[in-house]
C-alpha cells in the first residue's frame, strides 16, 4: 500500500505521508486508544468479562437493552420509511415544518426529551396519566417509556439514510410497476424497497448503535432501578461510581462488541459493486 | 376498436395541459402525438395509460371505458423516455416482471422470456444488470417488458430522446419493423417531425394543449391544416404573404410572373444543398429564404448577387402567413 498513488494519481509527497499521519493520529488518540483500554482493563486483570456475566444486574441489564433497542429499531424502521416515502413522494401543508421537526431529537439533548416524556406520560401529574391508570399501562418507569424514549432519540436516522436514496430513484420505476400490473403494496416490496435496501440497512444500524448507547433520557425515564428497568449503559455508570470497575469495563466492552459487530455483518453482506 | 378519447381536459394549476381533446386512434396502426414540448402530448399519453388522471371526459381502449380504472389494470403497455430499468433486477427478471405479478407458470414464463429477448435481440444479455447495458439496450429491454403482458395498446413516451443521433435511427426502423411484426395499436410520443414522418401510420400534431390535425404523413406534409402544422414540419419561410417551404419555391433568373424579386443576399452550402437568401426590392416583404440543390443551382447557372424572381412551384403547400 506504500506505494499505492495517491488520490489525484500524483506520487506521494513528504506532506502527504504527514497529513496522513495527523488524521491516523487523531483518530488514534481520539478512537482507537481509549476503546482498546476498554477491552485492555476487561481482561488485564482477570477475567472481568466472566465475572461480570455471573452478575444478575448485568445479565439483566444487558438483556434489557437488547430488548429495547430492537423494538426501538422495529419502530423507528417502519415509521422511518413509511415518513420518508411521505416527505418525498407527497407535498402537503407543513412539510416543512415537519422536515426541521424530524431533526429534534438529534439537536435537543436526550436528558430534555427524558423529561419531556416523564411530563407527558408521568405516573401522577403526568397529562396522560388518567388515561394511562384508566388502562392500567405503566410507562414511565418501566419498558414501554423506555423504549419510547430510545425510539424518540434515535428517530430521525433511518429518515435521514432514505430520503436522499428515495429522491434519487424518482418514480418512474414505480410507474412502471404499476404499468405492469403491480398493486401498491407489491410495487412497493418488489421495487421501493429493494431500491432503498442499503440505505435502510444503513439506518437500521446506526439506529442500533444509538439505541445501544442511549443514556440520558433512558436514565430519567426508567428510574433506574436494578434488575426491573435498568439499561447497560445504566449499569456502566453504576457500577463504575460504587467502585466494582471491572464490571463497569466489562459491560461497555460488550456494548461495543454488539455495535463493531453490526457494523461489521454489513460491511461484509454489501455487494461488492455497490461498495465506495 | 382503438382508443376513443372524447372530451378529455387536464390542468396543472393553472397551466392548462390539454384542452377538450377528441381523438380517435385507431386499432393495430402505429399513431404519433407530435409537437412541441409543454404541448401537452406526454400529459394525453400518460392519461391513456392511467398514470395520470384527466380532470373530466372519458377513455376507451378497446371498447372498454378505462376512464376510472388504476393503471394496474389497464393492460397497457408503457415505456418511458429515460427506460424507468429495475436497476436491482437482471434482463431477464425485468421482462419477466408483468408476467410473474400476473403468477404464470414458471416455464411459461421462461419461455416468453426468452422469446422476447430473442425479438429485441437480447439473449445474451438476460443475465446482466441494466447498468451493464447500452441506452439502445436497456430502451429494448424496456420494450420486451412492456410487450410480455401481451397489452391491449402499447404506449411510449419519446422512446428514442435520451439516446444519440445514430441509435435513434436505428430504433426507430427497428420500431417499425418490431410493429408490422407485432401489430399492437401502439401510440408514440415523438417532438421530433422527421420520427414522426418516417415511423407512424398515423400522426396527431398537438400544440398548446389542443389538436392541430390528425391525419397520414402525406396528409400533414401535402396538406398542412395551419401555419403550425406547416412550420413544425420542418422549415418554412415567408414568400410574400404565404408560408412555404423553402425548397418549393421556383427561382428564375429571367423576369417572369412573380411574388417578388430582389437579389440573391446571402448564399450559404451545406453539403448538395445550397440555401439563399433572396431580399424583395419591395421592402413590405421580408428576405426569403429557398433552398435548391447543387445541380439545380448550375443548371440556372445561379451567383451570389444576381437578381432573381420567385413564385410557388407547381401544387406546392402553403398557407396565409398569420
Amino acid at each position: 500500500m506504500a506505494s499505492h498513488p495517491t488520490a489525484r494519481g500524483q506520487r506521494p509527497t513528504p506532506a502527504t505521508h504527514a497529513r496522513r499521519a495527523l488524521v491516523l493520529g487523531y483518530l488514534f488518540f481520539l478512537v482507537v486508544w481509549p476503546v482498546s483500554l476498554v477491552v485492555t482493563r476487561t481482561f488485564g486483570d482477570g477475567n472481568h468479562l466472566a465475572a461480570a456475566l455471573q452478575d444478575p444486574a448485568v445479565v439483566f441489564a444487558v438483556q434489557m437493552t437488547v430488548v429495547v433497542a430492537f423494538w426501538a429499531v422495529v419502530i423507528n424502521t417502519v415509521f422511518g420509511v413509511g415518513m420518508s416515502l411521505l416527505i418525498v413522494r407527497y407535498d402537503f401543508w407543513g412539510k416543512s415544518v415537519l422536515n426541521t421537526l424530524l431533526d429534534l431529537p438529534l439537536s435537543v439533548s436526550p436528558v430534555v426529551i427524558g423529561l419531556a416524556l416523564l411530563l407527558a406520560y408521568g405516573p401522577r401529574d403526568g397529562y396522560f396519566a388518567p388515561v394511562l391508570d384508566a388502562i392500567d399501562l405503566q410507562v414511565i418507569f418501566s419498558v414501554p417509556g423506555i423504549i419510547m424514549a430510545t425510539a424518540f432519540v434515535s428517530l430521525p436516522l433511518v429518515i435521514r439514510e432514505v430520503v436522499p436514496v428515495l429522491q434519487e430513484i424518482g418514480t418512474e420505476q414505480e410507474q412502471a410497476a404499476r404499468s405492469l400490473g403491480a398493486g401498491g403494496w407489491q410495487t412497493f416490496r418488489r421495487i421501493t424497497l429493494p431500491s432503498i435496501r442499503w440505505a435502510l440497512v444503513y439506518g437500521v444500524v446506526l439506529s442500533l448503535a444509538r439505541s445501544l448507547g442511549e443514556f440520558g433520557a433512558v436514565k430519567i425515564v426508567s428510574g433506574n432501578i436494578s434488575q426491573q428497568t435498568q439499561t447497560a449503559t445504566l449499569v456502566v455508570e453504576e457500577k463504575y461510581l460504587e467502585f466494582e470497575r471491572g464490571a463497569a469495563y466489562a459491560t461497555s466492552f460488550l456494548l461495543t462488541l454488539i455495535a463493531v459487530a453490526a457494523l461489521v455483518i454489513v460491511t461484509v453482506l454489501r455487494p461488492k459493486e455497490e461498495r465506495v | 376498436m382503438g382508443i376513443e378519447i372524447v372530451g378529455v381536459n387536464k390542468s396543472f394549476g393553472d397551466f392548462v395541459a390539454l384542452s377538450d381533446i377528441d381523438l380517435s386512434i385507431p386499432g393495430g396502426g402505429l399513431t404519433a402525438l407530435l409537437g412541441p414540448s409543454g404541448g401537452g402530448k406526454s400529459t394525453l399519453l400518460r392519461i391513456i395509460a392511467g398514470l395520470e388522471t384527466a380532470d373530466s371526459g372519458t377513455i376507451e381502449i378497446e371498447g372498454r371505458d378505462t376512464t376510472n380504472v388504476p393503471a394496474q389494470r389497464r393492460n397497457v403497455g408503457f415505456v418511458f423516455q429515460h427506460y424507468a430499468a429495475f436497476k436491482h433486477m437482471t434482463v431477464a427478471k425485468n421482462v419477466a416482471f408483468g408476467l410473474e405479478i400476473r403468477k404464470r407458470p414458471k416455464a411459461e414464463i421462461a419461455r416468453r422470456v426468452a422469446e422476447l429477448l430473442e425479438l429485441v435481440h437480447l439473449e445474451q444479455f438476460a443475465h446482466r444488470l441494466p447498468a451493464q447495458l447500452s441506452g439502445g439496450q436497456r430502451q429494448r429491454m424496456a420494450l420486451a417488458r412492456a410487450l410480455a403482458i401481451e397489452p391491449s395498446v402499447l404506449l411510449l413516451d419519446e422512446p428514442f430522446g435520451a439516446l444519440d443521433a445514430k441509435v435513434r435511427k436505428e430504433l426507430r426502423d427497428w420500431l417499425r419493423r418490431l410493429h408490422d411484426g407485432v401489430h399492437v395499436t401502439t401510440v408514440f410520443v415523438t417532438h421530433d417531425q422527421e420520427e414522426a414522418l418516417e415511423v407512424a401510420d398515423t400522426i396527431v400534431v398537438i400544440n398548446d394543449g389542443r389538436i392541430e390535425q390528425v391525419g397520414t404523413p402525406d396528409d400533414l406534409y401535402d396538406k398542412p391544416a395551419s401555419d403550425f402544422v406547416l412550420g413544425f414540419l420542418g422549415p418554412v419561410t415567408t414568400l410574400g404573404d404565404r408560408l412555404i417551404r423553402p425548397h418549393d419555391i421556383e427561382i428564375s433568373r429571367v423576369e417572369q410572373a412573380a411574388v417578388v424579386d430582389g437579389p440573391i443576399t446571402r448564399w450559404t452550402r451545406v453539403g448538395f444543398e445550397i440555401r439563399l437568401e433572396v431580399t424583395p426590392i419591395d421592402t413590405r416583404y421580408a428576405p426569403v429564404q429557398v433552398s435548391v440543390t447543387r445541380t439545380e443551382a448550375h443548371a440556372l447557372g445561379l451567383h451570389p448577387g444576381d437578381h432573381v424572381w420567385l413564385r410557388p412551384a407547381v401544387g406546392a403547400p402553403s398557407v396565409v402567413s398569420t
